[in-house]
């Protein structure tokens, strides 16, 4: 799957839990879920799950913990894909 | 005031379907299909454009507990109604002045019916994060004090059928203990066969009007067969006088007094059926509370389930008050039109009694042509309002009775 790819089908699934869909259209690779977009944190776990879905791959644990920014979400997934 | 009924949702329709007798109760093929006994109910006519207006998407998407979401759009609606500022922004500070008291029943049952099967398959990582706030039993309380900003006291009692009235009572408590200035009260239920069908195992819903849905409630009838279960939500904001005044709300009644108690399972009294020396006591207690006669009622908004225990309560409030005959005060049920509503009822039928004290009328008891004659040996058979009538009203009474033999009344007076 090329990156752009990812990238599409991640945006939409974080799209979901971002109330106010303004803040998307500055996004960025550095673009932080919690600081930048005002992601409830505790949906964070959604998006992983929701992650596994799209993808349909696993996210381990200590993955998880670090999909906080797009760039980190999108090297899971890239990672996770090539494995 | 906010209200999510079978019949009608929001005030101004709700108040039309009360004055016309307009039932809320369907056929529902689904309990037709599980193999229940009774296969009508009512359910409150909810669209995906109503719930647009109240959710957001995502909202939405973490929100699918039924109950919850009836109790919201009572509780916003009635928030709004109250003249109270919505929507409130994420930035304003709590109002630590306000708090929520909003009691459920099963209201997230279809939740937890989805989340026991996910852990059953070994897949108890996929229940994400909306499980809880959906499935705990305050999180009806807990997502409109998120909604609303609210700062004092946010909290869900639950007695059964008793519920609502029971929350109406504690936030009157709440408020007259100095502790805050504003309390939206209410409560909410669910719908479906999982949440009815025990009650329908346990024989006490209505099986006999499967196809005349809008005559299985009936109340005070000969021919009651039953409870009919419904669902919904009403919600009340209970402000101290003075700060209503002060703001120059919408006052729609004062509320007078409110006591609750249980009648412990003893004197007849058991699980499901009530003491009478409980619900006499409750009914004293209210009248005290309220610092009223038993003459000055003008009219009860009855429990009044369609079941045996109708004789049982009209003749509890007769003993209670001292009154007969046509010295009884005039008697409806709400229940005739919207059935059961569980942990909800008791707050929609006290917006409906508001409604009825502010608007000086009485709404019809509908299917109630053939008076039970146990009633009519207590009672005059017009006190009982069989079309809508209009009628000077300065006291209502509200009661309603539990599971677990437990009870609460309120008592509303017209404010002028």
């Amino acid at each position: 799957m090329q990156e752009k790819e990812i990238i599409e089908k991640l945006t939409a699934v974080i799209k979901t839990y971002v109330e106010d869909k303004g803040v998307l259209e500055g996004i960025t690779p550095e673009t932080h879920l919690v600081n930048d977009l005002n992601i409830n944190s505790a949906h964070l776990v959604d998006i992983i799950l929701d992650t596994e879905e799209a993808f349909d791959i696993e996210i381990d644990d200590e993955s998880a913990e670090q999909m906080l920014t797009v760039k980190a979400a999108v090297d899971i997934v890239s990672s996770k894909l090539s494995a | 005031m906010g209200v999510v009924a079978p019949n009608a949702i929001g005030l101004g329709p709700f108040t039309k379907a009360i004055q016309d007798g307009l039932s809320g109760i369907r056929f529902l093929p689904e309990m037709e299909s599980l193999k229940f006994a009774c296969q009508v109910g009512g359910v409150p006519p909810i669209t995906d454009d109503i719930l647009s207006k109240y959710f957001s998407d995502l909202t939405l998407k973490q929100l699918q507990a039924h109950g919850i979401r009836f109790g919201c759009i009572a509780g916003i609606d009635a928030w709004q109604d109250a003249g109270l500022s919505y929507p409130v922004e994420k930035e304003e500070l709590p109002n630590w002045d306000a708090g929520c008291i909003f009691g459920a029943g099963m209201s997230g049952m279809s939740v937890i019916r989805s989340g026991i099967y996910k852990v059953d398959e070994g897949k108890v990582k996929r229940l994400g994060s909306s499980l809880i706030q959906q499935t705990m039993p305050s999180g009806v309380s807990a997502h409109l004090s998120g909604i609303l900003g609210l700062g004092n006291q946010v909290t869900t009692n639950a007695s059964a059928c008793s519920t609502g009235t029971e929350a109406i009572v504690l936030g009157l408590d709440r408020i007259r203990q100095n502790k805050a200035k504003i309390m939206l009260c209410g409560s909410c239920d669910s719908y479906g066969p999982y949440v009815w069908g025990g009650f329908d195992s346990m024989r006490v819903l209505c099986r006999k009007y499967n196809h005349e849905p809008a005559a299985a409630s009936r109340p005070m009838s000969e021919s009651a067969a039953g409870f009919v279960p419904g669902s919904g939500a009403g919600a009340l904001v209970l402000e101290e006088l003075d700060h209503a005044l002060e703001r120059g709300a919408t006052i729609y009644a004062e509320i007078i007094g409110g006591y609750t108690n249980s009648g412990g399972h003893r004197q007849g009294g058991t699980m499901t059926a009530p003491n009478p020396i409980g619900i006499q006591r409750c009914i004293k207690g209210a009248l005290s509370d309220a610092d009223i006669q038993a003459e000055e009622i003008d009219a009860i908004s009855g429990h009044l389930t369609s079941t045996m225990g109708d004789v049982l309560e009209v003749k509890n409030w007769s003993e209670a008050l001292g009154r007969k005959g046509s010295n009884f005060p005039k008697i409806n049920a709400l229940k005739s039109m919207i059935g059961h509503c569980l942990s909800a009822a008791g707050a929609i039928e006290s917006v409906a009694a508001i409604l009825q004290l502010h608007q000086d009328f009485l709404h019809p008891s509908i299917n109630c042509e053939d008076l039970h004659p146990e009633i009519a040996e207590i009672i005059d058979p017009d006190c009982i309002p069989r079309q809508q009538i209009s009628i000077p009203l300065n006291i209502v009474a509200k009661s309603s009775f539990g599971f677990g033999d437990v009870n609460s009344i309120l008592v509303f007076k017209s404010y002028k």
